[in-house]
């Protein structure tokens, strides 16, 4: 034990501390392993083998539960109430914060919910415009996050506690080092940064180190989507599309719907010129051309598989047809042709209302062809536009992690630190960029968890939660999204702002000075904003202007489309060094000022070519003089080398819920069924039904994948409409340092796609070979069945075919007569409660289902129970294929399904105690105190969107849990059924304020979780006795249909159908 | 009845037998007989079974209904399966005491006792069931009772399972009622035999005083009577209320109106098995061959034979009408169940319950111990087939195919089930062992001597 540190730790912390013993406060493993010995009940369950992932509960029941309920008291803890009562605080109503969660460098805008200063929900920001009040899966589930008992909570150094100012001194006596030499040694590791006070530090730090360097990577980068647009490399931001305005749509592998920083606001465009309604009996149309199915490709009126290198010749097959430059491709056949003829005549007839978009994992030439041809049907500045760069980017990122590698092996490097991105595990195999972070003499880490990185580094620094954090980012459009803390820090974490700004001459400076003095400095003129108002008037005062910008949670006027700035890297309020000129030039082109600034002294650090550093790696790559990987990547370099021995291609993509592994520990994530396989918890290897028919494959089979020489394992997964001859691996699985939940048990230690991936092909190539091991590994899936079975729980049309004949929705179905039951009607006086959900809409993309986790305290139960079939989920989202060749092209429809609260409820007659009953404005509520559980209900209910606790599922004994319930919601415990509630508890609120109000609730007031949430606004509550209503109007619409119909339950919760919209050129 | 009738069924009695050898031999079991190991082997299979049970269950209330292998979508797994099947087994026992007793079978006599105790004994089995299913049987154990609260609240009376509390606590009472009064005199008899105080004062309790004269008798055969007339309808109804608890909902598979019926036949059908099972080795065991004669064996060969057909009917015509109804969920259901994942449940129920006992209609394997003891088994496990297949297979692809799953029963269960059959076997060897097994007085008036006076004094 180490009483110094245990001092430091003690310094660290701000406000009161408890702790039981100096063990405990040092917080070493020792004690932690103690902790654990002493209480070994949870660890030796022995009814269940227990895995990783055993749920929640277990995550920390053996450290929280040893700690609190040992031989220690409970310390006494004085209930105070507020002497003076803070301005807005109610206890029992939520305040909600404007903030940002940024995903990949970028904003997701949200509203947090906060109960009395803890908080419980995010919301998406309705007047920001990457969310107008949407979020993705990722965003809903940063709560948890914040919450994570795992996360990283103390700086540490070698893995013993330290505090801040060890910290500091370590780092200063580091820095004096580095003084003499201009800071040659020191290096910086980031992702995307697109904040402009962290921008600002890090051009601030470099300028006081002039040797100092700064690298960039991202492990799910965009390199190729910005090099586009025939601007220097770099200075141009990724294509922005609007689809609201685009009437044909071409995706080149492009899962625009699905994945990236702008997918929430893509997928509210792109519903609403797809939306049908009585009215506009009119909608978009997309052409898929992919590789790996996405749900952009689901959403597709006509989809192409093709193979992720093949795409390329069909953008210029494409091109070629609409004279945008392309050569029509050598590989094409009859089939393309057709397809490219066809789609280019309909993309001719809307000119400047089309879109082409290439995939972010598409090549250099993909998006070129793109931009061709967007600018051959004139749909530049129309459906597309592009504007200055909004990452701070050094100049050649693609190459900048093979640089910090080089320089490694030259020993260039003294002092690394690295932000978040866990290179250990995200960098390209052939880096090898574990064991190269330990030839460095100080390595720094600043994190969220202590992962694989962290493992590696001598000191972490806890990273804060944004929800914890000033801070500004900028969404993908350029709206600079101011965050505020919603909370005070759960631990001692600190900002990346602050870590930078320990390399400045005021290494103390707190998170909120250092953002808000720059937007200070900036409202005053500097970095090129130009700040005004939402509606363009100029604030008062600077004050002002900052309080109303934290107040709408970002900065009007800061899209790039409003003439927002790139993401000013030199300010330069002091200049130091370089004269004026020069300064200036570098703000003209903001990403290449490390590039100018750095030429003209050439120390070791600039020397990705020169042929010393090849010591140690043998399969150091930065000889390969490749400049453009991600062209490379393509089918030339791939084909050249292993085409020949007839490998299948091999394609890389960000896995859908964890992303490149980031979210593993997240076990709301983990749970949440990825899209069109529906398995949690799980990665998997995707090949199509040939490919698995030919190498004898079953799903669940494990098979060893080798790739340029490199290994891992997967069990694959059969995917409908998957290119033949290629396999799909997602990124994230396989993490050997993650917390409780994350961390791969013993069978999937290898299944980690980063094993296989090269860094000159980052996201496909060929010369995979792929063998069978005989191994099984269990897939724990939610849906198993994809097939209707004559069913039509989705009803589907073609807009001609409903625009002929509406009726043929109802149709697909029967409806009995409302006679057709011995109980009289249930007369509602007042409210009606109803809701509709537009399956030509949705998505896929399971945000509602995140989102009624959140705010309804659902239990994740881990892997074993789900895959015996008791997940929790409220709203799931149903997945069928259609279509009868599984080899090509299949259909694919998503149906969220929360409770109908059936007017017939078979639900409500069975249950001998009453536990769940007809309300006065019919719900079917559930009372969970009077459940005896005796699941007739579920079993009874033909829709099964019942959910029963079969064993204690809430997890009661982690303490940093406790806060994050939404305490309108009953926290249900073991035996007890459950199910949608309509959000009854928001209902309930909106009563309370209307009679408060002595008014009746106004259409819209009440927004339930999965509606909110939903980018595509596909879902829509309200009053169903209100004619005028939202949903009554929809409703009102002949494609609506309620599921099971013609069992007379009646249900109430109903959908409009999905509507496709193909091309009769190409026939269905 | 003065003379030899024409036809005479060969007798429930062996020859030679008189009231004294009748009462010797079926006391002397329980008062004298030294008993065979194989009583104490048995007993010790069941208790230990018994409390393997006992450590299910506590798990079970421990850690929750979890650590069975029910889920969504079969929310209702081996517990529901076991109860409906013990429930079927306990009918047997009211209606050979009670139906056939109104129907003057005289065969009944010698199998009526340990019939009702086995009744007795499967309800307790099947007693536990609806209880421990629940998630939370501590408040189940009385809120699906009618009290007076506070709250108003009352169980709901449209769920068949509150229907189900009362048609099977009814069911357990007029069945113990039953089992007792027939009881009274025959402990009186012992109270008389026995020697030692102590027994002769606990067989004094129980006989109530019982001294066997005219007003006693008088009284007692009203009584039981009565009693025999309250326990018919009952017979019918328990398992017409059990089969409400699948009618009522609206499963394909459990929506049905033939499934009361069928219910019962069903459930006379196990019965009988379940009284075949336990006859057989009794018989042997304890040397009364000449109490439970070939004839009672044929005839509950017979009886097995026709309600097994009327199962056969049933099965069929669900068959039939999956087809008639032009229901597509119907007609999924029944291919389902024929082709399905559990297919094999479904043939093996079919070969156990309508093809093996179509063997009763020779007469040489209604009259050969071994086969009919063969055949009863394998209905035995026939009927518990067919409760899984109407309550797992039924369930478990219903009508989204999106929800569709699968049911695999843990340890648990099975520990539960074999538990109980533990249980089972332990009351049912204590049975044996302290009470007669045949109704002593009831077979003193089936041998020569009873009719010869009967027919005198009219």
């Amino acid at each position: 034990m180490n009483l110094a540190a245990i001092r430091s730790r003690l310094a660290g912390v701000e406000g009161r501390m408890y702790w039981r013993s100096l063990g405990e406060l040092a917080d070493t493993p020792e004690f932690r392993r103690y902790l654990h010995r002493e209480f070994p009940e949870q660890a030796s369950e022995w009814t269940d083998p227990k895995g990783r992932r055993e749920f929640l509960k277990l995550m920390s029941a053996s450290l929280a539960l040893a700690g609190v309920g040992a031989c220690t008291k409970q310390p006494p803890e004085d209930i105070v109430p507020y002497v003076r009562q803070p301005e807005d605080i109610v206890p029992g109503r939520p305040l909600f914060f404007a903030s940002a969660i940024p995903f990949d460098g970028y904003a997701q805008a949200v509203l947090v919910e906060s109960h009395m200063g803890r908080p419980t929900k995010i919301e998406g920001n309705p007047e920001h415009p990457a969310s107008l009040g949407a979020t993705d899966v990722f965003t809903q589930a940063a709560i948890l996050g914040l919450y994570d008992p795992d996360r990283a909570q103390t700086i540490t150094n070698r893995g013993e506690v330290r505090g801040w100012g060890n910290f500091l001194a370590a780092l200063q006596s580091a820095l004096s080092a580095q003084k003499g030499i201009q800071g040659a040694g020191i290096r910086f590791l980031t992702g995307t940064v697109t904040s402009p006070s962290m921008a600002e530090l890090l051009a601030t730090i470099l300028r006081d180190y002039p040797q100092a360097k700064w690298h960039q990577y991202d492990s799910i980068g965009r390199d190729a989507a910005r090099a586009a647009a025939q601007q220097p490399a770099g200075t141009a931001s990724a294509p922005i599309y609007h689809f609201d305005k685009a009437e044909v749509v071409v995706s080149l592998d492009a899962d625009f719907l699905s994945c990236g920083p702008a997918s929430v606001r893509y997928q509210k465009d792109f519903a609403r010129a797809r939306r049908v309604t009585d009215e506009r009996k009119e909608m978009n149309r997309l052409y898929a051309i992919e590789s790996t199915p996405t749900l952009t490709g689901a959403k597709a009126d006509h989809r192409l598989v093709l193979a992720a290198k093949e795409i390329e010749g069909f953008a210029g097959q494409l091109a070629a047809a609409l004279s945008a430059g392309g050569a029509p491709s050598p590989q094409a056949s009859p089939e393309w042709a057709k397809w490219a003829s066809a789609i280019a005549k309909d993309l001719q007839a809307h000119r400047g209302r089309s879109a082409v978009v290439a995939g972010d994992f598409q090549t250099e030439t993909v998006h070129a062809l793109a931009h061709a041809m967007n600018q051959a049907l004139g749909n530049i500045d129309a459906t597309v536009t592009y504007g200055p760069a909004l990452g701070a980017a050094v100049p050649d990122r693609s190459a900048s992690l093979r640089d910090l590698v080089a320089a490694i092996d030259a020993g260039q490097v003294e002092l690394l630190v690295v932000f978040d991105g866990n290179p250990a595990y995200t960098a390209p195999a052939d880096l090898h960029f574990g064991e190269r972070l330990m030839k460095i003499g100080l390595t720094v880490y600043h994190g969220l968890y202590v992962d694989e990185t962290a493992n590696l580094c001598h000191w972490n620094v806890a990273a804060t939660h944004p929800l914890e954090t000033w801070g500004d980012v900028r969404a993908f459009d350029g709206t600079v999204t101011l965050m505020q803390p919603i909370v005070a820090p759960l631990h001692e974490g600190r900002s990346a702002d602050e870590v930078l700004g320990a390399f400045t001459v005021q290494p103390d400076r707190r998170n909120r000075d250092i953002v808000k003095d720059y937007w200070t400095r900036a409202f005053g003129g500097g970095g090129g904003w130009t700040i005004r108002d939402a509606n363009g008037q100029p604030y008062k005062d600077a004050e002002t202007f900052w309080r109303r910008s934290v107040h709408d949670g970002f900065i009007a006027g800061t899209a790039i489309a409003d003439g927002g700035p790139a993401t000013p890297f030199v300010p330069a309020p002091r200049p130091v060094t370089p004269p004026p000129a020069a300064a200036g030039a570098a703000a003209a082109t903001p990403g290449n000022t490390l590039a100018q600034r750095n030429p003209p002294a050439p120390p070791p650090s600039a020397t990705p070519a020169s042929p010393a550093p090849r010591p140690a790696a043998p399969t150091a790559v930065p000889m390969q003089p490749s400049p453009d990987p991600s062209r490379a990547s393509g089918s030339s370099q791939a084909s050249s080398r292993d085409g020949s021995q007839g490998g299948l291609e091999i394609i890389f993509r960000p896995d859908p819920t964890v992303w490149d592994g980031r979210f593993a520990n997240n076990g709301w994530l983990q749970e949440l069924p990825k899209p069109l396989t529906k398995i949690t918890w799980d990665t998997s290897a995707w090949i199509g039904p040939k490919l698995a028919e030919a190498r004898g494959l079953q799903n669940g089979d494990v098979v060893v994948l080798k790739y340029r020489g490199n290994t891992a394992r997967f069990p694959v997964f059969i995917v409908p409409g998957h290119p033949q001859q290629s396999v799909t691996v997602f990124f994230g699985y396989g993490r050997q340092k993650s917390g409780r939940v994350g961390t791969a048990t013993k069978d999937a230690q290898q299944f980690n796609a980063f094993l296989l991936r090269t860094s000159d092909a980052p996201w496909f190539g060929d010369g995979l070979e792929i063998s069978k091991t005989g191994d099984r590994y269990l897939l724990a899936t939610t849906q198993e069945h994809h097939m209707m079975e004559g069913r039509a729980p989705v009803r589907v049309a073609t807009l001609e075919e409903y625009a002929q004949e509406p009726s043929i929705i109802a149709e697909q179905g029967e409806k009995p007569p409302k006679t057709l039951t011995l109980y009289p009607e249930h007369v509602y006086d007042g409210y009606k409660w109803g809701m509709a959900i537009d399956l030509t809409s949705c998505t896929g993309c399971s945000a509602c289902t995140i989102a009624c986790v959140a705010e309804n305290n659902i239990p994740v139960v881990g892997k074993e129970q789900v895959a015996i079939g008791r997940e929790m989920h409220w709203i799931r989202v149903d997945h069928y294929f259609s279509g009868n060749n599984f080899d090509h092209a299949v259909e694919a429809y998503h149906q969220p399904v929360p409770c109908m609260q059936c007017e017939n409820a078979p639900c409500e007659l069975v249950c001998p105690v009453a536990a769940t009953t007809h309300s006065s404005e019919g719900l079917n509520d559930m009372v969970y105190n009077r459940c005896v559980g005796t699941r007739y209900c579920s079993n009874n209910c033909p829709y099964k969107v019942r959910r029963f606790n079969f064993l204690l599922y809430q997890d009661w004994d982690t303490q940093s849990l406790y806060p994050m319930r939404n305490p309108d919601v009953s926290v249900r415990s073991r035996g007890v059924m459950e199910k949608c509630t309509y959000c009854v508890q928001r209902i309930n609120q909106a009563r309370i304020d209307a009679k408060g109000e002595d008014r009746s609730i106004r259409d819209g007031e009440i927004v339930t979780a999965c509606q909110a949430a939903c980018p595509s606004e596909a879902i829509v509550f309200g009053d169903l006795n209100d004619p005028n209503s939202q949903v009554s109007k929809i409703k009102k619409q002949e494609r609506n249909y309620g599921i099971l119909e013609d069992l007379n339950t009646r249900p109430r919760t109903t959908y409009l159908a999905a509507l496709r919209n193909p091309n009769p050129e190409l026939g269905e | 009845m003065a003379d030899e009738p024409v036809y005479a069924p060969p007798p429930v009695i062996a020859p030679g037998h008189t009231f004294a050898t009748v009462t010797d031999q079926i006391a002397a079991i329980v008062l004298t007989r030294r008993h065979p190991w194989s009583w104490l082997f048995g007993l010790s299979v069941g208790f230990m079974l018994t409390m393997m049970l006992m450590m299910a269950i506590t798990w079970l209330l421990l850690k929750g209904t979890g650590i069975w292998g029910v889920n969504i979508p079969v929310g209702w797994g081996f517990a529901i399966i076991n109860f409906v099947w013990w429930i079927g087994i306990g009918h047997a026992g009211t209606l050979i005491s009670a139906i056939l007793l109104l129907l003057k079978q005289d065969w009944r006599t010698s199998i009526n006792r340990f019939a009702e105790a086995m009744t007795l004994f499967a309800v307790a089995c099947a007693g536990i069931f609806p209880l421990i299913h629940t998630g939370r049987p501590w408040l189940a154990a009385y809120w699906l009772l009618p009290y007076p609260n506070t709250m108003g609240m009352w169980p709901q009376f449209r769920s068949p399972l509150i229907w189900d509390v009362f048609a099977v606590s009814t069911y357990a009472m007029v069945s113990l009622l039953f089992w007792y009064v027939g009881l009274v005199p025959d402990l009186a008899t012992l109270r008389d035999r026995a020697k030692g105080l102590r027994l002769q004062r606990l067989f004094g309790v129980f006989s109530l005083g019982w001294r066997g004269s005219a007003r006693h008798w008088e009284r007692y055969e009203s009584a039981y009577l009565l009693l025999a007339g309250l326990a018919t309808p009952l017979v019918l109804s328990v398992h017409t209320v059990v089969s409400f608890d699948f009618a009522i909902g609206i499963i394909p598979g459990w929506h049905a109106t033939i499934f009361p019926p069928y219910f019962v036949a069903g459930a006379i059908y196990a019965g009988f098995a379940m009284v075949l099972t336990l006859a057989i080795p009794l018989r042997v065991l304890y040397g009364l061959e000449d109490f439970i004669t070939m004839r009672h064996l044929e005839n509950m060969g017979k009886v097995t034979l026709v309600t097994g057909l009327i199962v056969a009917y049933g099965y069929v015509m669900e068959a039939f009408f999956g087809w008639y109804s032009a229901n597509q969920y119907e007609s999924f259901m029944i291919w389902n169940r024929v082709t399905g994942p559990y297919w094999y449940m479904y043939w093996a129920l079919i070969f156990c319950n309508i093809i093996t006992p179509q063997w009763l209609w020779f007469k040489k394997v209604r009259t050969t111990p071994v086969y009919l003891f063969l055949v009863a088994m394998v209905v035995n496990l026939g009927m518990w087939l067919e409760r899984f297949v109407i309550v797992v297979t039924s369930l478990h692809r219903d009508f989204l195919p999106s929800s569709w799953g699968m049911y695999s029963p843990t340890r648990w269960d099975l520990m539960t089930f074999f538990g109980t059959i533990g249980l089972f076997v332990t009351l049912f060897f204590l049975f044996v062992r302290v009470l007669p097994m045949i109704s002593i007085f009831e077979m003193r008036t089936m041998v020569p001597e009873a009719k010869v006076k009967g027919s005198k004094a009219h």
